[in-house]
């Protein structure tokens, strides 16, 4: 036994020692690539490619937001590839399943192979922790998605392109109020998940500001949550006239069946993590008819921008694309924007292009997607005005 | 009114953690062993009868006997490879063995089934029973799956005590090598009290995912160690015990939720568990074990 554990660990020295060993040969073929580039292209403007990283869970069960992210960002690269005629970015995505674990060692994949800024991670969780690792290490991220105020706090190196959890509390209740689309609001969300707690802490403190009665607020966790029929009706022996779900597609699936049931129909009205709910493989797509969302981004919106972006991304991936897409597809133009105006270039080291990314985003306006005229805050916090959309025949239409 | 519907909701909670507590508490009846995968192949099943009914369109019950006869070769299939050759190593091999089994599965359906999660279609065509002027009502997949939880245990009791392969069963739960000696073969056994505990899975996963439509490679383990709970509150290894702790559980789980807090609901279902098991050491109905020293 004893001789079998030396060898072991003789052997896993062995290996990491190969590990090293081809870090750096990797790494130096790449800056030889490079420097190759650089003679053969002539023109000035060639320089070296900046190396974007992705992290979002392609598995698991928040893939559907791991996919949208990592396709759109692909697309976006692409593009830029394309037309700007050179390299501009080199990318690589890795999958976190959603697990904080997992993304940050997705993110030390990303640093051996010598990443030098962030488009990612997708969800919330895994981003406080690999966030806190790129605080230390000084590296720019740019999450497409994960919306939690913690997010943003961990550094000033980290900044969101959607919403902050809280403004999508706030601007909820300020719709539902400004529309009087209820009085008595019933909310069900998830306790263990940073994510919907935070929306609702922030969606109560507004609602009690605007008038709104809350008349049931239950929870489930991650760990309770194949019944949630009682908190449907909980909601229901209250009277509410309007559920509020700042929660994930899934459960909020399980909920509208349950309501069904049950025959509750009140207004349904969710926040960005409702989106996908139409995608569900097996779901009765009528039970979600007159569902309400605040998203920044609606995938049948007229403007040339959208349609573009709708269009490619079909072709690409056969699939409409879903908000999180569209955050992601912004977060890598946002940074193109920086590299044009000159900020950036990829002889930079990971560190320096974060101070000059951090500069360039408190200054600059940025029109993507998800919102016109969009700016950062020094917390990293974006502003943009978000847009209601509701369920109409099985798709989502902008709310008047 | 609102406490029959939450009683009932409990009540139909309680016969899925039932249904699937009877397959824990056979196999450690008769194998000795905590199968922790028995949450797997439920959720194994229940893939098959998503694809069978959902897909394919076959009749509901072809559908659940097809997914018993999958989940039955699955499970035999597992006994052999993982657990029959650990048949005399420490128990806690045995146990890490079938956690392993567990996060097997659950790859493996990642990879074949992606993740994305999937709404199942019930396969109960019962409509709903409406009572009180339609103040109560009571789902058709709660009334089929009390009644599949009665019928299995009442035929499971009977097919232990008044089987020659049922005394077989109980003879090498009482113990293995006196019941090798005297000729029973144990390790048929062991694999048909697999054969039958995998098959319920089958069904219980059918039933656990007609009532609660969310079908993703995770779905069988929470309902899985809900179940084992409810297992060893009814005391492990009696099959009453596992019928009456699922349903208590389900019940205690549903009411705390409706009268003290959603929140705290399963702290609540496991200090009931401690005070249990502080009481009485070996569940409700669990037979008391004179170790001789």
């Amino acid at each position: 036994m004893k001789k079998f554990v030396s060898a072991a660990l003789a052997a896993s020295m062995v290996l990491s020692l190969a590990a090293c060993g081809a870090t750096a040969t990797a790494s130096s073929t790449t800056s030889e690539a490079a420097s190759t580039a650089t003679t053969e292209g002539g023109d000035a403007a060639v320089g070296t490619p900046i190396k974007l990283g992705g992290i979002g869970p392609t598995t698991g069960g928040a893939a559907v937001y791991g996919n949208a992210v990592k396709n759109a960002e692909e697309l976006a690269v692409k593009e830029i590839n394309e037309s700007a005629g050179e390299t501009v970015f080199e990318w690589q995505f890795q999958d976190d399943e959603h697990d904080a674990e997992k993304s940050v060692n997705a993110y030390n994949t990303l640093k051996d192979w010598g990443v030098q800024a962030l488009v990612g991670p997708t969800t919330t969780t895994p981003t406080l922790a690999v966030a806190a690792e790129a605080a230390n290490d000084n590296l720019f991220v740019l999450t497409p998605s994960a919306s939690a105020q913690a997010v943003i706090e961990t550094g000033d190196n980290v900044f969101q392109i959607c919403f902050t959890d809280p403004n999508q509390g706030v601007a909820s209740a300020d719709y539902i109020a400004d529309n009087g689309l209820a009085t008595k609001i019933g909310v069900i969300y998830d306790s263990s998940d940073a994510y919907s707690s935070g929306i609702y802490d922030k969606f109560k403190a507004e609602a009690d500001v605007k008038g709104l009665e809350i008349v049931a607020a239950e929870a489930f966790t991650a760990d309770n949550k194949s019944d949630l029929s009682t908190q449907v009706g909980k909601c229901q022996a209250a009277g509410a006239e309007l559920v509020f779900l700042p929660i994930y597609y899934q459960e909020a699936s399980q909920i509208l069946i349950a309501a069904n049931k049950t025959g509750y129909a009140p207004v349904f009205f969710g926040c960005d993590g409702m989106d996908g709910i139409l995608s569900i493989e097996g779901f009765d797509t009528s039970l979600a008819e007159g569902l309400m969302l605040l998203t920044p981004f609606s995938a049948d919106a007229s403007d040339e921008k959208t349609q573009h972006f709708v269009e490619a991304y079909k072709a690409a991936y056969g699939d409409t694309p879903n908000q999180f897409a569209a955050d992601a597809y912004d977060c890598v133009y946002a940074i193109y924007d920086a590299y044009v105006a000159g900020v950036i270039n990829g002889d930079m080291t990971a560190s320096e292009m974060c101070d000059a990314l951090k500069g360039a985003f408190t200054s600059m306006t940025f029109d993507g997607l998800t919102g016109t005229g969009m700016t950062w805050d020094e917390t990293g916090a974006v502003s943009k005005a978000p847009k209601a959309v509701v369920i109409k025949d099985g798709v989502y239409v902008l709310a008047e | 009114m609102q406490f029959l519907t939450y009683l009932i909701n409990g009540i139909s909670l309680g016969s899925v953690y039932a249904l699937i507590a009877l397959g824990y508490t056979m196999v450690y009846g008769i194998a000795k062993m905590l199968n922790f995968a028995h949450g797997d192949v439920i959720m194994i099943g229940s893939y098959v009868v998503f694809f069978a009914f959902g897909s394919f369109g076959l009749n509901p019950i072809v559908s659940v006997l097809l997914s018993m006869v999958v989940c039955t070769i699955l499970g035999i299939t597992i006994e052999r490879v993982a657990y029959r050759p650990l048949r005399g190593a420490p128990s806690l091999a045995v146990l890490i063995t079938a956690i392993g089994v567990s996060y097997l599965l659950q790859q493996v359906a990642q990879l074949l089934w992606k993740s994305d999660p999937k709404s199942f279609k019930s396969v109960v065509g019962l409509q709903p029973v409406s009572m009180f002027g339609g103040q109560l009502v009571i789902s058709g997949e709660t009334i089929v799956t009390i009644a599949a939880c009665i019928v299995i245990m009442i035929a499971l009791t009977l097919f232990i005590n008044h089987t020659s392969t049922g005394h077989a069963m109980l003879a090498v739960s009482e113990d293995r090598g006196a019941a090798q000696l005297m000729g029973v073969n144990v390790n048929a056994t062991i694999s048909l009290t697999f054969a039958i505990g995998s098959a319920l899975a089958a069904v219980a996963g059918a039933l656990l995912c007609s009532s609660y439509p969310t079908l993703q490679p995770t779905t069988g383990a929470m309902p899985g160690i809900k179940a084992f709970v409810a297992a060893v509150f009814g005391g492990i290894g009696s099959i009453p015990g596992a019928f009456i702790g699922g349903i208590l559980l389900g019940v205690i789980e549903n009411l705390s939720k409706a009268y003290i807090s959603t929140q705290l609901s399963d702290a609540i279902v496991f200090m009931v568990l401690i005070v249990v098991l502080l009481v009485k050491p070996t569940g409700l109905l669990g037979k008391k074990i004179n170790v001789k020293v």
